[in-house]
């Protein structure tokens, strides 16, 4: 069999972070190759490099036995390689067909030729089994029909060799079967498919070959015949176990939050969370494990105010807060380190001691009357912020965005831990920060614990977590699916767990 | 503030004028006029005492017309209906201030002055409600009510409410003088000489008043900080507790109330009563000042005079038969023009600058750090 992509030794380095570190990738013509890896293992940076929208700092691209350095994805494109990113790429107000041949139109003359351009599809839709209508309006769509629309998309524009960015995380079940017939299809015409994916239930069932990255190294090369889901698991994470410190409890009988029986619908009405049911003590730290976007962002939103839950209720210290606003739940608290500091943490225009009093403005010590923010005592918690976090900043006045993206972090970590809240949600409170901040992160989190801090910890890290949970909690698809102890459970059995492999 | 403060706040808005003054030149040039003269001309009458008095009173409800635009702007609401907020406003108030007849005079002009900020508040409201619960633009629903307030309300309503007058204008009946704002001439002629024709209108303290208002509740407030937060980044500043569709239209409300001042000028200090022949344009042109002035409150001030005085004073052009005068507003366009490219470039210069500081600053630490562990 002939090899369609061939990578050697692709290195990528980011400041501060090394993306890529001699990434080998084989994937032979035909074949259905899956790329797993936990969050910033380093999948999407290599799938960009081969895609041609960024280029390695070393190592060799080869497609279809030819050396190729590419330095746009139109490049890529001419060779036969297509992509379909995670976050789709439709104009909504279009229909399907427009939509396919946008920037690839079929002309007569100076007019679109649609009735060409509806053969083809025609063509297209028949062989793979890609079933759509051409005329509907594409904001109308499910999702599975708008990944279809891509697909087809990059089909038309000739790709032999296609890659799919995570293409099963925006999916449901059904759809996913659907999704897989479809690979299969374009995989009996002989296309080759490159897909992202770390639900390993999901890679076993379709992948004919499977590489394992690991903190941005190739790590194995296996057939997915050879190895069980926990294999996998161990090899995403690597095997080499934590060893979760012992320290004595500080749990105590105050609660700090407590959620009853949520549940969230969206607007689609597709159910987010489905009768999700803890509680955090004081001075307890509960960690939330799972693959990303099975729920956990809705659940911090549900906390936080932001998503209405359709069902159950939230409680804080005690009070049920399910009516209450976001501000109602700060003040009475509630601090909130989010996953993504540039959409929901940060005001990036802003200076830093405005953004260090960001979430609580409104409490007293942050103002000198009702009515006026008091600057002074803002820059000097700005100060104390940036000395305690060791953010590294010319100044309070400076703007965030000058700022690197790990002093951004510790500058949202340190405003947050530094205003007392309790409790407090901690979505990947380390991710792309350093490795001497990390421990700096966790001893400040240890220590507000032992003052009584209630703390919910969503991370990918499951040495993280591990290390420093005293509950674990496993979420799949949008429940509870597992309650663990942290101090018996391998990071084997949680990857287990988190993938739906063991019940 | 350090020299490369002024000159970075200062720097682009002199060079957009600079630079407008050049095509303003060229385009007397071609048009056959001679810049040297022209410029003089308007230069000469520009600077009597007259014109600069007749330019601050333009100034005035320009720069009020700014600030409530800036006012929305700040929390990124594109609000360009203050035209249609400030002339139903000026209607309504001018109709309440004629119908109370004569009262205490500040009761009088509080009356005035309020019934104008709730109908502009209630005009730019209903385009916050709009957004907040129809989710409709704010550009779309505001360049509407303009419509609606412009041709449809006033036009009606002034039909039925108009008072038999010798004169063909269509218009509402006197304000008493009880409602008429003072002029300030008599405390610049403490200073300057005695003053012919024009008067110096009161309004501007208000306007002031304004002004020094927006910049301390902007810029210090805990209210200014979450319109601002909601500007920077609303995704942020709801997680933050700001509670997005209360902050859209409190500002709006806020724009909506300032909007209602711009015709206040006119109305109490000049015209006292309201007619077809009230002056129209001001809230679009406030856009321009905001602009100019980057929504703050001293360049805006600074803007609103500057464009003030080019009108006025382009009047001897015409008087003298040197250009038409709408060689004015070809140069207020390209100062517009101008300024938003060199803010632009401003700005980019900026965020590199403060990019390099900051990595410097991490470098250097590190550094420091480094030599502190090899010791």
């Amino acid at each position: 069999m002939s090899v369609a992509v061939r990578l050697e030794g692709i290195t990528k380095r980011f400041p501060g972070v090394l993306a890529n570190d001699r990434v080998d990738l084989v994937v032979e013509a035909g074949e259905i190759h899956a790329i797993c890896g936990e969050n910033g293992a380093g999948k999407s940076t290599l799938m960009k490099i081969l895609y041609g929208m960024q280029a390695p700092d070393e190592g060799s691209v080869e497609v279809l036995e030819q050396e190729r350095t590419f330095s746009s994805p139109r490049e890529a494109i001419d060779v036969g390689i297509g992509m379909v990113h995670q976050h789709f790429m439709l104009a909504d107000n279009l229909t399907v067909i427009e939509n396919v041949i946008l920037g690839a139109e079929p002309s007569r003359g100076s007019l679109i030729d649609f009735a060409t351009a509806r053969s083809r599809l025609r063509e297209l839709g028949d062989a793979y089994g890609l079933d759509l209508d051409l005329d509907d309006t594409v904001g109308t769509l499910e999702v599975g029909e708008r990944q279809r629309i891509e697909i087809i998309k990059i089909l038309y524009r000739g790709a032999r060799i296609l890659i799919l960015d995570e293409p099963t995380a925006v999916l449901v079940p059904q759809e996913v079967e659907e999704l897989f017939r479809n690979l299969r299809e374009l995989k009996a015409e002989g296309h080759t498919i490159i897909f992202i994916d770390h639900k390993l239930d999901e890679v076993l069932a379709i992948a004919d070959t499977i590489t394992v990255l690991r903190q941005g190294r190739s790590v194995a090369r296996v057939k997915p015949e050879d190895v069980t889901a926990q294999d996998l698991a161990e090899l995403m994470v690597g095997s080499e176990l934590p060893t979760p410190e012992t320290r004595e409890a500080t749990v105590t009988d105050r609660t700090a939050v407590e959620v009853r029986g949520i549940s969230m619908v969206d607007e689609a009405g597709v159910t987010r969370l489905r009768d999700v049911g803890f509680s955090v003590q004081c001075g307890e730290i509960v960690g939330v494990a799972g693959v990303e976007g099975n729920g956990q962002g809705e659940l911090v939103e549900a906390i936080l105010g932001i998503a209405p839950v359709t069902e159950g209720s939230i409680h804080l210290h005690g009070d049920d807060v399910t009516g209450w606003s976001v501000r109602q739940r700060r003040e009475a608290g509630l601090g909130y380190i989010p996953e993504d500091r540039h959409r929901r943490g940060l005001l990036l225009p802003a200076p830093v001691w405005e953004n260090s009093i960001l979430g609580h403005q409104t409490r007293s010590r942050f103002l000198s009357s009702r009515i006026w923010i008091d600057e002074e005592a803002s820059k000097d918690h700005a100060s104390h912020v940036i000395e305690r976090f060791d953010v590294r900043t010319p100044g309070v006045h400076t703007p965030v965005h000058a700022l690197s993206g790990g002093n951004q972090q510790k500058l949202v970590v340190g405003r947050e831990m530094a205003t007392e809240c309790n409790p407090l949600i901690a979505a990947h409170p380390t991710r792309g920060i350093d490795v001497g901040s990390q421990a700096a992160v966790w001893e400040g989190l240890r220590r507000a614990r032992a003052e009584g801090l209630g703390l919910l910890l969503i991370s990918a890290d499951l040495e993280e977590l591990i290390g420093l949970s005293d509950t674990l909690l496993v979420m799949l698809r949008g429940e509870i699916v597992a309650r663990l102890d942290p101090a018996r459970v391998t990071p084997r059995e949680l990857g287990a767990y988190m993938t739906g492999a063991a019940a | 503030m350090t020299w490369t403060g002024v000159r970075r706040v200062v720097g682009p808005p002199v060079a957009a004028v600079g630079l407008a003054l050049l095509v303003a030149a060229l385009v007397l040039v071609v048009s056959g006029a001679d810049p040297v003269v022209a410029f003089g001309n308007i230069w000469e009458y520009g600077s009597r005492l007259e014109t600069v008095i007749e330019s601050f009173n333009r100034a005035t409800p320009l720069y009020l017309s700014g600030i409530a635009f800036a006012i929305a702007m700040r929390m990124n609401l594109f609000q360009i209906g203050v035209e249609g907020q400030y002339i139903l406003a000026a209607f309504f108030a001018a109709y309440v201030g004629a119908g109370v007849g004569s009262l205490f005079p500040p009761l009088h002009i509080a009356i005035i002055l309020l019934t104008a900020m709730i109908v502009g508040a209630a005009w730019a409201g209903l385009a916050g409600w709009m957004k907040v619960t129809r989710n409709v633009h704010e550009v779309i629903s505001t360049i509407m009510l303009n419509a609606i307030a412009v041709a449809g309300v006033v036009s009606f309503l002034l039909g039925r409410w108009k008072i038999e007058s010798e004169s063909l204008d269509t218009r509402l009946g006197d304000i008493a003088t009880s409602g008429w704002f003072p002029s300030l001439n008599p405390i610049v002629e403490l200073a300057t000489r005695e003053i012919k024709r024009v008067e110096l209108t009161g309004f501007i303290l208000v306007a002031a008043l304004v002004g020094v208002a927006y910049h301390l509740i902007i810029n210090r407030s805990r209210l200014g900080y979450d319109l601002r937060a909601t500007g920077a980044n609303p995704w942020a500043a709801e997680a933050s507790g700001v509670p997005p569709k209360r902050t859209i239209v409190l500002a709006m409300l806020l724009s909506g109330a300032v909007a209602g001042l711009v015709g206040m000028a006119d109305l109490l200090g000049d015209q006292h009563f309201y007619s077809l022949r009230f002056p129209q344009g001001l809230g679009f042109a406030g856009i321009a000042v905001a602009l100019l002035g980057r929504n703050h409150a001293v360049g805006a001030a600074v803007a609103a005079v500057a464009f003030g005085w080019l009108e006025r004073a382009s009047g001897v052009l015409e008087v003298r038969g040197d250009a038409p005068r709408e060689i004015v507003t070809i140069m207020v366009g390209v100062i517009i023009l101008f300024a938003v490219i060199a803010y632009a470039l401003a700005q980019r210069r900026r965020r590199i600058e403060a990019a390099a500081a900051a990595s410097a600053q991490v470098e250097s630490t590190d550094v420091a750090g480094a030599e502190e562990a090899d010791t």
